[in-house]
């Protein structure tokens, strides 16, 4: 059964890919339905079977590591497979909505979705340092096309931009795989961090590590690395922009976090913990500053992700030296972090989307007296904004609040004026967008309505982000799971 | 704004630094011996892997998933290439010469490169080689082809065009299925089999890398075509 | 010191030039060209530094194998979208231009 729901998991948004290349946009459509629908039975599946029975690891080919490739199948990465479920089955049912199916060149919208799908999952459950690589290039390609798409001069200097410093990035993480592997002789992440634990702090490893988490940070658009990231993902087409925001800045993160997690321990300092924390510090602050000055909705939105994704990086100084209990507690946190801000930032993108298409301009002015003809994506624009402030009982309140106690409980209180700061700001951001919605101007009365359909999706993202907070145990539960075995070096 | 010269003395330093402390690190690496000793692991199972040459055996069997969604990649690349062009046909009739030189010359080169390319496939079992040469050797026959104005009609964003990007890597792709079908794991062949798939696979990876490649290379974009963009400047 | 291990010493000269040129050179295909330098960097230090100790090791050779292939793709891409750049804007920087020289000015 197990086996059944990898081979699904790894296969179908492969095969998807291949099956929408041959399709144009119309068929791509149902036939993307179809994936979708498998897609997550699948990861449902596979959720539900790790919640009951614990995570595993799984080699590929029939080749344990260190020779083969294997997957770790454990209750933090299958949880972000669902997250990738719920928020790629709303982008595509939005994107077969929102894209105009007459452009010809819209039929290779669906196999680099599809590609974007199966790069995502490959990193997620990666155990290994090459293959996370690959997985990541898989990502960072598809993602480019999709912006490129159709767009003309400035959607092509963006993604060129995007592209440019995501292979910068890849480079230096392969570089620190290189250095990783001429010292221990393995790729497998776990067996690289049992050696580690044997012998620790080798000369030379500390480059590779910094190396890694420098290359990684520059694809998560980490300050100051993050000038790519608000042109790329403000002209992209609103689906396109939920789905790099919510989630492929995340996978960077994620492996980022990942090896802080597994080698940060022998081979990180607490300086450089402090550095990456202060650098996410002013993320948030000059993010949400930057949030707040800009002209264009999806700017604003596009930046705020910079800000939101300062947080994250909060994970570094409060797992390092500290207790067991605290460090878990800043893990829950920034998982929560990434989820709640996953599904708040596609639902704001999609009604962003929405409100532009109904305005007809993407400028923040324009929207005057939108509150009378668009209230479901301006309510779920603002109920995504919630969570962004972290008000309970949202999902971003409840990971707030776990960082703020594991910023007490390590004794680093300087954080918790952070996480204060952040919040105050993005309620600053996200009402002057109200503001300008319900200001009333008498020559303005001619809106576009778009599809019910397309109001409905923002709006359960929005209220999937308001629930988090209260369904925050269970989901946390799940990643706290035994893990079946160890893995060998 | 910061003056040029000192923004490229700051990056010169930042290179410097970079390149200093990498050939640190390279240099107290290379002091030591490592842990894990995987080639030697890799010899041992070379036997159980279906071909003779190692690096083969590691692309094409004990990391294959590695290399499927390195073909993922490729054929990313391939559609994002294309969707940039937005013409009916991938042909540029300003490439059309006459030149017989070229001709003649071409009629010499396209055969035997097409047989190196075929020579580099079936090498990849037991020496380098393997289906990324071949097929690169069959994308630059291809490349002379154009550059000599030989008229490629199939080069059009069509289906066939499309078929033939995804052909090499659905193959695979099946061949890992089925043999999760079979009960092995995802992507594990059945034994027995291992030769012949890995064969098959080569082959047809070597028609889409060259496919790929030659659609990238002609897919230059030269039309007006547009498409409205949202939240740029309006 | 071996061979090999000049090979992975050159190969992080090659990335330290490479990232000069990738930040410092403004041309679109010099970037290119240094990220293609930056890459060959790697890979020398990927095969290079385990060479120095075991005799040729085939791990890395594949890694660098499929490296490179990925490395084409996304040179190939970039070299497609810079043309197409070009084609629409007649400017070969990422500088934004100002609003009179944005061909059409505002449209």
């Amino acid at each position: 059964m197990t086996l059944w729901l990898m081979a699904g998991l790894l296969f179908t948004p492969l095969a998807w890919a291949v099956l929408t290349l041959l399709t144009d946009f119309r068929w791509g459509r149902w036939v993307t339905s179809f994936g979708i629908l498998v897609q997550v039975l699948v990861s449902l599946g596979l959720w539900l079977t790790i919640a009951r029975d614990g995570g595993f690891y799984y080699g590929l080919g029939g080749w344990d590591a260190p020779l083969g490739i294997e997957l770790r199948v454990d209750g933090l990465a299958v949880t972000f497979v669902l997250l990738t479920a719920v928020v790629a089955s709303a982008c595509g049912w939005h994107a077969g909505v929102y894209i105009d199916p007459d452009k010809a060149w819209h039929r290779y919208f669906w196999p680099l979705f599809w590609f974007l799908w199966s790069g995502l999952n490959a990193v997620w459950l990666g155990g290994d340092l090459f293959n996370l690589y690959v997985g990541l290039e898989l990502i960072s390609l598809s993602a480019v096309g999709l912006v490129a798409l159709g767009g003309k001069a400035a959607a092509l200097r963006a993604s060129l931009r995007y592209l440019l410093a995501a292979l910068l990035g890849s480079l230096a993480y392969l570089l620190g795989v290189a250095l990783l592997y001429g010292q221990f002789g393995s790729l497998s992440i776990a067996g690289v961090a049992t050696l580690l634990a044997d012998n620790p702090a080798p000369a030379g490893s500390g480059l590779a590590l910094a190396l890694m988490v420098t290359g990684l940070s520059l694809k998560t658009a980490l300050f100051p690395l993050h000038q790519w990231l608000p042109p790329a993902h403000g002209i992209a087409k609103s689906p396109v922009s939920a789905l790099l925001s919510a989630l492929v800045v995340k996978a960077s993160f994620y492996i980022a976090a990942r090896l802080w997690l597994e080698f940060g321990a022998t081979i990180g300092s607490f300086a450089a913990a402090q550095l990456v924390g202060l650098l996410g510090s002013a993320a948030v602050v000059w993010g949400s500053w930057l949030a707040f000055r800009q002209q264009q909705l999806k700017q604003v939105v596009a930046y705020s992700s910079v800000a939101q994704i300062g947080y994250l990086f909060l994970l570094f100084p409060l797992t390092y030296s500290v207790s067991e209990a605290v460090s878990l507690q800043a893990q829950q946190g920034i998982t929560l972090q990434v989820i709640s801000h996953g599904l708040a930032k596609a639902a704001m993108f999609l009604a962003a989307g929405n409100l532009i298409l109904s305005v007809g301009s993407g400028r923040i002015e324009a929207l005057a007296g939108v509150s009378r003809f668009l209230p479901f994506s301006l309510f779920s624009f603002g109920l995504a904004g919630v969570s962004l402030m972290s008000l309970p009982p949202t999902g971003g309140f409840t990971a707030k609040w776990l960082l703020l106690q594991a910023s007490l409980g390590s004794g680093q209180w300087w954080w918790v004026a952070v996480l204060l700061a952040g919040g105050l700001l993005s309620a600053a951001y996200v009402f002057r967008i109200y503001r300008a919605s319900f200001l009333e101007r008498p020559e303005t009365d001619r809106f576009y309505h778009p599809p019910r359909s397309l109001e409905v999706i923002p709006l359960i993202l929005a209220l999937l982000s308001l629930g988090l907070g209260l369904a925050s145990e269970q989901v946390l539960s799940v990643m706290a799971l035994p893990f079946e075995e160890a893995g060998a070096p | 704004m910061m003056a040029g010269w000192v923004r490229t003395l700051i990056t010169t330093l930042l290179c410097l630094t970079l390149s200093g402390a990498l050939a640190a690190s390279i240099w107290a690496i290379a002091g030591n011996p490592t842990p894990v000793d995987l080639p030697r692991l890799l010899s041992e199972n070379m036997d159980r892997s279906g071909v003779a040459h190692p690096v083969t055996a590691v692309l094409l069997n004990f990391r294959s998933y590695d290399t499927l969604l390195e073909i993922g990649v490729l054929v990313i690349a391939g559609i994002a290439g294309i969707s940039m062009a937005k013409t009916a046909s991938l042909e540029d009739p300003e490439l059309r010469t006459s030149d017989t030189l070229l001709y003649a010359l071409q009629r010499w080169f396209v055969p035997l490169m097409l047989v190196l390319a075929g020579y580099l496939l079936w090498a990849g079992a037991e020496r380098p080689g393997g289906a990324f040469q071949a097929g690169a050797v069959v994308a630059a026959t291809g490349v002379l082809m154009r550059l000599g104005g030989i008229p490629m009609d199939f080069l059009r964003p069509g289906l066939l065009l499309r078929l033939g990007l995804g052909l090499g890597f659905s193959v695979f792709l099946v061949v890992a299925v089925a043999s999760a079908i079979g009960g092995e794991a995802f992507l594990a062949y059945p034994p027995g089999l291992t030769k012949a798939l890995i064969v098959v696979i080569e082959s047809v990876l070597t028609l889409s890398i060259a496919m790929v490649l030659l659609a990238l290379f002609v897919s230059a974009p030269v039309n007006d075509a547009e498409d409205p963009e949202e939240g740029g400047p309006a | 010191m071996t061979a090999s291990l000049l090979y992975a010493l050159a190969g992080a000269v090659l990335f330290g030039m490479g990232l000069y040129g990738l930040l410092r050179l403004p041309h679109l295909l010099r970037k290119l060209l240094a990220f293609n330098i930056m890459g060959s960097g790697v890979f020398l230090v990927m095969v290079g530094l385990p060479q120095h100790r075991g005799g040729a090791d085939p791990i890395p050779q594949a890694l660098v194998l499929t490296g490179i292939v990925v490395a084409i793709a996304a040179t190939a891409l970039a070299v497609v979208l810079m043309r197409r750049y070009y084609h629409l804007s007649g400017m070969t920087t990422l500088e934004e231009p100002s609003p009179e020289q944005r061909p059409g000015g505002r449209r």
